[in-house]
């Protein structure tokens, strides 16, 4: 294995684009903004295995944004079309029938719909069968492209369009989010990893290292959604960031299963100051502070970083 | 001796397939056991991946053929419908993958044995549809399926149908080709327009914004569906100069010069053919005709032989509830706007592996007659014996249940 030089500073990350802009999605989307990055790492010769969600609409005929390959498929099944088409190239080369120049890597792209509730079954069969693929989830809470409803990624007291505060039901969302990260990883994958767009230089030293691997390579990105949050466009990397500061969204990776967080604070941000920035959050607020509501959410992440061992030694 | 389903693993094996992702479900699952077999054995070189369900299976198959590989497939009834939405994505991939369907009658209630709701809700998809009645048939049928598939003028998957049980598990002669004939007829797939490779970089399966543009390309699918007709009956042609062996897309049976034609689809034909034998010793001018290309659905060729005869009986195996027989439908609004045309029967027997007995047939043909002789035409006739009323009342008495119906008829 070529010992990976990581790098260090914004300016390492490579100049060229293969994600163009005049996309159709939302202005500030924070899966936009992580997806240009990674595709900055994999180069132009993927092909990319999209399942239905707001990057459906990145590429609609006769136009795409990007550089590489694009298959649609619907819902529930990007990663078995990942393994058609890994499938296939493999037989192609080793029948003689394709050169293996021709090669490329396949990439999964999918909301958290369907990385989280809808697609579980055929992503756990992929990884298990240990298809060599990647899989990029732009994680926004929610079913973002039907115009952000309740999914397995929510998370507590977060309010959508079908959970909505009510006089009998004031606090929104009534479940934690879903632990993805812990599902996969329980699969044991080569590399599994969180980033999020407000940290490009850990983002791109992941992709990195999960270069190296032959195997399913998984990233989860949390992707602030300005009409989703409601928030400002302009705030979403922020946003992001203070996802990170206040420990809400920690950034880790895990190979074959072993888990190391690649960003540690001393001290974490009060959960309060990221929840208040967003509209979603503001029933927790206004027009009564649903301080139990407030410390549940502050108390599970407490709970997480206690059982770090990085941030406890 | 081969089983249909066994017939089908050397039909693939035959067409020199690439890549089989599947799925087990009976009655299809034999066909999978064996090309996992040959494949492990080395006899075979591809690719073979147990996939997590049929909807992936599905996509797996359809993706893999937008890559370029040549691709086989098998499901039956439930799997077929749990990849449902899967069909018509790929159809609309215009991907040219072969796929098998084992017929099986659909839940609920649960049951194994063979009906064609399940095939026939996938009529709308796109794919092509071929329906074998023997062993023999299906191997051929896979290998004129690839032809059409991949023809350019095409480009539409292809599922072939045979009966569960009763093809699937019964092994008849099955004549096997000379391989170098095989490859003269199926040369390798040459992808021109669906394929993925670093040095052209493509789109497929792309997302349109405007009924126009999601029209155009629906009504290119239904043309070239249309155009498979003429294709068929030129790779037919070449195939029977080949093998020696005749599919046209319509079967006839002493069909010239019947006046009581009865239209069947796959196996049950075979008692069908015995049943038009019974009827014409007792005098009456039978003929059968079987459809074996159901989508494109051979218009011109029902009519051709349809015209011919005072009264049709089409014997569905299959039942649109709350319509009736699908392929009664199809046949009645394709003779629709002839002048000239026969009284149209409706019967549906066969449903879940049902048999059909000597007397349905002669109550067939005797409503043929009556038809013919008297005007009198019957309405749509759900068939079933006295014998069978007698053992499902048993199975009712059982549960308790005929007790309170006869309490309740008679208030």
């Amino acid at each position: 294995m070529v010992e990976l030089i990581p790098i260090k500073s914004i300016k390492d990350i490579p100049f060229d684009e293969n994600l163009f802009p005049g996309t159709p999605a939302c202005a500030g989307c924070g899966g936009l903004l992580a997806l240009r990055h990674c595709l900055k790492v994999l180069g132009k010769d993927i092909v990319i295995v999209n399942a239905a969600g707001c990057f459906t609409l990145l590429s609609i005929y006769p136009f795409t944004p990007f550089k590489n390959s694009w298959l649609y498929t619907a819902m529930a099944c990007a990663p078995a079309g990942a393994q058609g088409i890994r499938d296939a190239l493999d037989i192609l080369i080793k029948k003689g029938k394709l050169d293996p120049k021709e090669d490329l890597k396949v990439v999964v792209l999918t909301g958290d719909g369907a990385a989280y509730d809808i697609g579980l079954a055929s992503t756990s069969g992929a990884i298990n069968r240990n298809l060599d693929f990647y899989y990029i989830c732009y994680d926004n809470e929610a079913y973002g492209n039907t115009g952000f409803q309740w999914s397995g990624a929510t998370p507590l007291a977060s309010k959508t369009g079908t959970t909505q505060p009510g006089r009998l039901s004031p606090s929104g969302a009534e479940f934690f989010k879903k632990d993805l990260f812990e599902i996969w990883r329980s699969h044991k994958p080569p590399y599994l990893a969180t980033i999020s767009p407000s940290h490009p230089v850990d983002l791109h030293n992941k992709f990195k290292k999960a270069e190296q691997y032959k195997g399913p390579k998984l990233f989860i990105n949390l992707s602030p959604c300005p009409p989703g949050w409601a928030t400002e466009p302009s705030h979403s990397t922020i946003l992001a960031k203070l996802a990170v500061d206040t420990g809400i969204w920690a950034l880790k990776e895990a190979i074959y299963g072993d888990i190391k967080h690649t960003h540690i604070q001393k001290k974490f941000k009060s959960i309060e100051e990221y929840l208040k920035e967003q509209g979603r959050f503001t029933h927790l607020f206004k027009p009564q502070r649903q301080e139990s509501v407030i410390n549940k959410i502050q108390e599970r992440v407490n709970k997480y970083w206690h059982s770090v061992q990085e941030y406890t030694k | 001796m081969l089983t249909g389903n066994a017939a089908a693993a050397w039909g693939v094996r035959l067409a020199n397939v690439d890549y089989i992702p599947a799925f087990p479900v009976t009655p299809q699952t034999e066909i999978i056991e064996t090309l996992s077999k040959w494949i492990n054995d080395g006899v075979m070189d591809a690719k073979f991946v147990t996939m997590d369900s049929e909807h992936s299976m599905i996509t797996a198959a359809g993706a893999a053929s937008a890559t370029g590989a040549r691709v086989f497939t098998a499901t039956s009834s439930q799997g077929l419908v749990y990849g449902f939405e899967m069909l018509y994505t790929i159809a609309g991939w215009r991907v040219p993958l072969v796929m098998i369907n084992v017929s099986r009658g659909l839940s609920s209630p649960i049951t194994l044995e063979p009906d064609h709701n399940d095939i026939l809700a996938t009529r709308d998809t796109g794919f092509i549809q071929i329906h074998c009645e023997v062993c023999q048939e299906v191997m051929d049928s896979i290998l004129i399926a690839y032809r059409l598939a991949e023809d350019e003028r095409i480009l539409l998957p292809v599922l072939v149908n045979m009966d569960g049980f009763h093809l699937s598990f019964t092994r008849e002669p099955v004549e096997l080709p000379i391989i170098e004939q095989v490859r003269k007829f199926l040369p390798a797939y040459k992808p021109n327009h669906a394929f993925f490779k670093a040095s052209q970089p493509m789109a497929q399966g792309v997302a349109v914004l405007g009924g126009y543009a999601y029209s155009y390309f629906k009504y290119q699918m239904h043309l070239a569906s249309k155009k498979a007709i003429e294709v068929y009956r030129e790779v037919s042609e070449e195939f029977a100069e080949l093998f020696g062996r005749t599919y046209n897309t319509v079967e006839t049976y002493m069909a010239d010069d019947a006046e009581c034609l009865l239209i069947m689809t796959n196996s049950f034909t075979t008692m069908g053919k015995a049943a038009i034998e019974r009827a014409r010793a007792r005098n009456i001018k039978a003929g059968l005709l079987r459809l074996r290309l159901v989508r494109p659905f051979p218009e011109a060729d029902i009519i051709r032989f349809v015209k011919r005869a005072k009264a049709v009986a089409v014997l569905d195996q299959n039942i649109s509830i709350g319509k009736g027989g699908i392929i009664y439908s199809d046949v009645a609004s394709t003779l629709y706007n002839e002048k000239e045309k026969p009284v149209l029967l409706s019967f549906i027997s066969g449903l879940g592996g049902k048999n059909i007995s000597i007397e349905e047939f002669e109550f067939i043909f005797d409503s043929l007659v009556k038809a013919v002789d008297k005007g009198e035409i019957s309405p749509p006739q759900l068939l079933y014996t006295e014998a069978e009323l007698i053992e499902i009342n048993r199975l009712k008495n059982i549960v308790g249940k005929e007790k309170h119906y006869k309490f309740e008829s008679g208030d």
